[in-house]
Formats: C-alpha cells, sequence, structure tokens
C-alpha cells in the first residue's frame, strides 16, 4: 500500500498562491470591473486570500463573493440525501465585470459548469476565469481552468485533500491512496 | 461541530420523513434545518434570474379541495423557481364533484406521476390518509383545523429573521384559535423553538384543551400585549359568525381589534403578523395592517423561500417502494 503523500506544505502554499495572483494581475492587467468569487467551502478562503493579496501587493480592492453551487448540482435527483444548501453573497453585480472564479480542486469539471450557470443566473459577466489550486485531472466535461496552481495525474482511488489553516489545523495539500484514508 | 452534527441528524431525519404532514411531529432541529435552507433560497429573489434548475423534472401537483388563492399560488412560484413542473387541480372543475373518493382521486394523479402533491382538505388529517396510500411526498397545505405546517414554518422564519432568536420570546397568537390551523402549527413550532406563546381571544373561541400545549392562555387583550415581541393575529372567518361564537363583529373589534391605540400598549419593537387574508377594520385597523410594525406582505415572500426549503430538503427521499395498504 502506497502512503499518502504532501504534495505542497504550508510554504508551498503560500508560494502557489503568490503565483496564481501574479499571473492573474498580468492577465487581467487593471482592477477596473474585476470581481474574486469563491466556490464553498475551500474555494471561498483561497479567494479570500487571493482578495488579500491583490490588496496588499497590488493595492487592488476588489469585490469579494462567496457561491454556494449545490442548487445547480446534476445529480440531486440521484442522491438519497439532499445536501445542505448555504448562502451565496454576492453583493455586487456581475453585469460586465470580470469574474475571477475560484476554487480549490478541479476534476470532474462539473462542480465550475455549476458555477458558470449560476453566475449566468446573477447577471452576464464581460468574462469568467477559471482558477484552481490543484488540478487532479478525470475530467468528465470538457472545462479547463485558465490558471492552475499545480497538476497531478490521479486515480479515482485517490483523494486529494486540501488542508487551510482558516478551517483546518494547518495549510497543506494531500494525495491519500484510497477515497477512506485518514485525514491528516 | 456539534451544531454541523445535529444538522445532520436532522436533515437524515427529514429525509427519512418524506412527507410533511405537521408540525407537530417534528423536532426543533428539522424545523431549524428548514429555515436555515429558506434563507438560501430567499437569496435567489434578489437575483436578475428567480430560478434554480434543482428540481428539474419533478412535478408538484397542487391538490386543493379548499379555495386557497394564496397558499397555491405560493406553493406554484415556489416549485416554478426550483424549475419544477406545477399542476394545479382544483376540486371545483375536477372528477371529486362527480362522486370521486379521495383515494382514487390520489391513485389518479400518482399514476400521471406526480413526486409531490400539495394538498388542502377540510378535513383534518386528510394528508396522512394520502400519505399512508400514495408513492409522492405528501405536502400538508392544510387540513381542516388542525395543521398547516409550512404557515408555521414561514411566520418562524419571519419571527427569527426581525427577532433573531426564539428563546424567551413572547409571542401572542391572538383571534379566532379554536377553528385556527394556523395557531396550531404556529404554537408547535415556537414552543419547540423556545418562545412563549399566549394565545388570547374571546372565550368562545379558545378551547380549553389549549391550555396542554404549553401555551399560556389569556383573555385579556391589554395584559396580553403588554411585554409580547410578536403579536400574530387570525383572520375572524366573518362566515363562521353565524354561528354566533361571539355577540357581534363590532363587539369583537372593540374588545380586540389591534388598532393604533392597541399598539401603543405593547413594546415599541412588537412585530405585527397576519396570515391573511386580512379584514381590515375586524381584527386589525388600516394603520396597523400599513404600518411600521407590520411584516404580513414579509410573510407573503417568506412563504415561497420557505415552501422552496420543503420542496427542495423532501425531493431527495425516495418514495415509498410500495404504498402501504390498511
Amino acid at each position: 500500500m502506497s502512503e499518502s503523500r504532501l504534495l505542497l506544505d504550508a510554504e508551498g502554499i503560500e508560494k502557489t498562491i503568490r503565483r496564481i495572483v501574479e499571473e492573474l494581475a498580468s492577465f487581467v492587467g487593471k482592477p477596473d470591473g474585476v470581481v474574486v468569487i469563491g466556490i464553498r467551502s475551500h474555494g471561498v478562503t483561497l479567494a479570500e486570500r487571493i482578495h488579500k493579496m491583490f490588496a496588499l501587493e497590488y493595492e487592488w480592492d476588489l469585490p469579494l463573493g462567496i457561491l454556494d453551487t449545490t442548487m445547480y448540482r446534476d445529480d440531486l435527483a440521484q442522491l438519497e440525501r439532499q445536501p445542505p444548501i448555504r448562502s451565496t453573497q454576492l453583493d455586487f453585480d456581475v453585469t460586465d465585470r470580470l469574474v475571477v472564479l475560484v476554487d480549490d480542486v478541479i476534476s470532474t469539471g462539473r462542480t465550475a459548469r455549476c458555477a458558470l450557470d449560476a453566475i449566468m443566473d446573477f447577471g452576464r459577466p464581460r468574462a469568467i476565469r477559471l482558477v484552481a489550486l490543484v488540478d487532479r485531472g478525470l475530467r468528465e466535461l470538457p472545462i479547463q481552468p485558465n490558471i492552475t496552481g499545480i497538476a497531478v495525474d490521479t486515480t479515482h482511488e485517490q483523494r486529494v485533500q486540501v488542508c487551510l489553516r482558516e478551517s483546518d489545523s494547518e495549510d497543506g495539500v494531500w494525495l491519500h491512496p484510497t477515497p477512506d484514508s485518514p485525514s491528516r | 461541530m456539534r451544531v454541523a452534527t445535529e444538522t445532520k441528524t436532522a436533515a437524515e431525519r427529514l429525509v427519512q420523513r418524506k412527507h410533511l404532514l405537521g408540525l407537530e411531529e417534528m423536532t426543533k432541529e428539522e424545523i431549524l434545518l428548514i429555515l436555515d435552507t429558506a434563507k438560501s433560497f430567499k437569496e435567489i429573489f434578489t437575483r436578475s434570474v428567480k430560478k434554480v434548475p434543482t428540481l428539474r423534472g419533478k412535478t408538484v401537483v397542487n391538490l386543493f379541495f379548499e379555495n386557497s388563492t394564496r397558499t397555491r399560488t405560493s406553493f406554484e412560484i415556489a416549485a416554478k423557481r426550483l424549475s419544477a413542473d406545477v399542476v394545479n387541480f382544483s376540486v371545483s372543475t375536477s372528477s371529486v364533484t362527480k362522486g370521486e373518493t379521495l383515494l382514487d382521486t390520489a391513485r389518479t394523479i400518482e399514476a400521471m406521476g406526480a413526486d409531490f402533491i400539495v394538498m388542502r382538505h377540510g378535513t383534518s388529517g386528510a394528508p396522512w390518509f394520502l400519505s399512508r396510500r400514495n408513492r409522492a411526498a405528501v405536502i400538508n397545505a392544510g387540513d381542516g383545523t388542525h395543521e398547516h405546517p409550512t404557515q408555521g414554518l414561514l411566520d418562524a422564519y419571519t419571527i427569527l429573521e426581525h427577532k433573531k432568536r426564539f428563546e424567551g420570546l413572547k409571542v401572542v397568537i391572538l383571534g379566532d384559535i379554536s377553528h385556527s390551523r394556523v395557531a396550531r402549527s404556529n404554537i408547535w413550532a415556537l414552543t419547540k423553538l423556545g418562545a412563549q406563546v399566549t394565545i388570547c381571544g374571546p372565550r368562545t373561541l379558545i378551547p380549553s384543551s389549549f391550555a396542554d400545549y404549553g401555551v399560556r392562555v389569556s383573555y385579556d387583550l391589554k395584559e396580553a400585549i403588554s411585554d409580547a415581541d410578536v403579536i400574530n393575529l387570525l383572520r375572524i372567518q366573518l362566515e363562521r359568525q353565524q354561528r354566533n361564537l361571539f355577540p357581534s363583529i363590532r363587539e369583537y373589534r372593540l374588545l380586540y381589534q389591534i388598532n393604533e391605540q392597541r399598539l401603543a400598549m405593547a413594546k415599541p419593537d412588537v412585530l405585527i403578523m397576519h396570515p391573511g387574508p386580512i379584514n381590515r377594520g375586524v381584527e386589525i385597523s388600516q394603520e396597523v395592517a400599513d404600518g411600521p410594525h407590520s411584516v404580513i406582505l414579509e410573510q407573503v415572500t417568506n412563504g415561497v423561500a420557505v415552501r422552496m426549503a420543503v420542496l427542495y430538503l423532501l425531493a431527495g427521499s425516495r418514495g415509498l417502494d410500495e404504498a402501504e395498504e390498511d
């Protein structure tokens, strides 16, 4: 049996977020009309860090939003139990904005699809850019992030765990050999 | 952590429940889960597209054996905002008038593939009867004088939104208690949630059994409302006045109408609620109905959100493998 592998430690996460922010800054050019939206739950924490780094390093004070994609899931009819729905907080109009959409892990692409549909229901953004800290492959829909922190090939049996100090004990990205491997 | 565990348990219980029949049988945690979910759905109302694909492909049948425009419309809007298909099956135009039994009507609707039956019926307990013989999820939209659970939930939601708590909150339910399913559902919900409920009205409209429900009974309006945080008014059902349960509308108005003078006896931040339709000038004066304490229209808005939450939470349940027969 293989063991759990640390893909990113706290410093690695910090550096990766810094690189993502640099790439985003050169990608979007100027802060006008840029908004950052995090997908619940870990995408929100990452979006907050990206937002904070933009403020500190670039003096860009970007509007920050939270998106819960549960209502848009395509598997609700198959589930026996309805997942809890948490709040979506977009206190700004997305129409004509450049939306930076942030999630921690992209895999099948289905969550991103939910998020794209949800944002469209709020208005008509100028563009949406997708950012993921980890791309673990296994895509089921033709959706690619514009900016990726790290890319790692995984199998369905493996589990990618993103720990962020805001909600977990420490920062770290782990690859576990089985879906039910004990969390770090 | 503890909160999360409790919520999960409540969610599991609700899913196992399959139907929403009454609040008497529900736990505090289940009620809070519905209110919490409703909050997320209410946010949709502010979007440019007020519709989500959550219940796409599901069919909701409104089966109303009593007239109701507001409750039926509220369920219809709730279902449509969740992308479900809605069919209204109302009694006056249906074969019920041709002598079909409730069971046959329900089976017919089931055979058409309904996932939800939203039912209003003049007989207390009718939704229970239906739920035991039907695969669809049954939602009670008012049965006789028994329960009106979604009204109880939307009232609780409205109170929570304004007062931020239930514990120790003083709520007065005023009016025709004995004929009111709204009163019963409110009492179940609010007492479970920790509020102190007082029922008030003429003696002929308050059944003696209500003292067993854990509520305080008062026949003196002034005493009842003096420290109330919320006054929930019930409609005086003018059609019942023929049965002489109180001497006259005029006397009721003199003794129990909430008007500006009476409002001044209550707390300055008292909330005035009413399930509608209101009889202006009977149980509530024009000024109070339209005044700053009134949240009557907010209740209507919240009703849609609460019904969306109920439809969503019940949608995860599997129908009975085989409808049970007695």
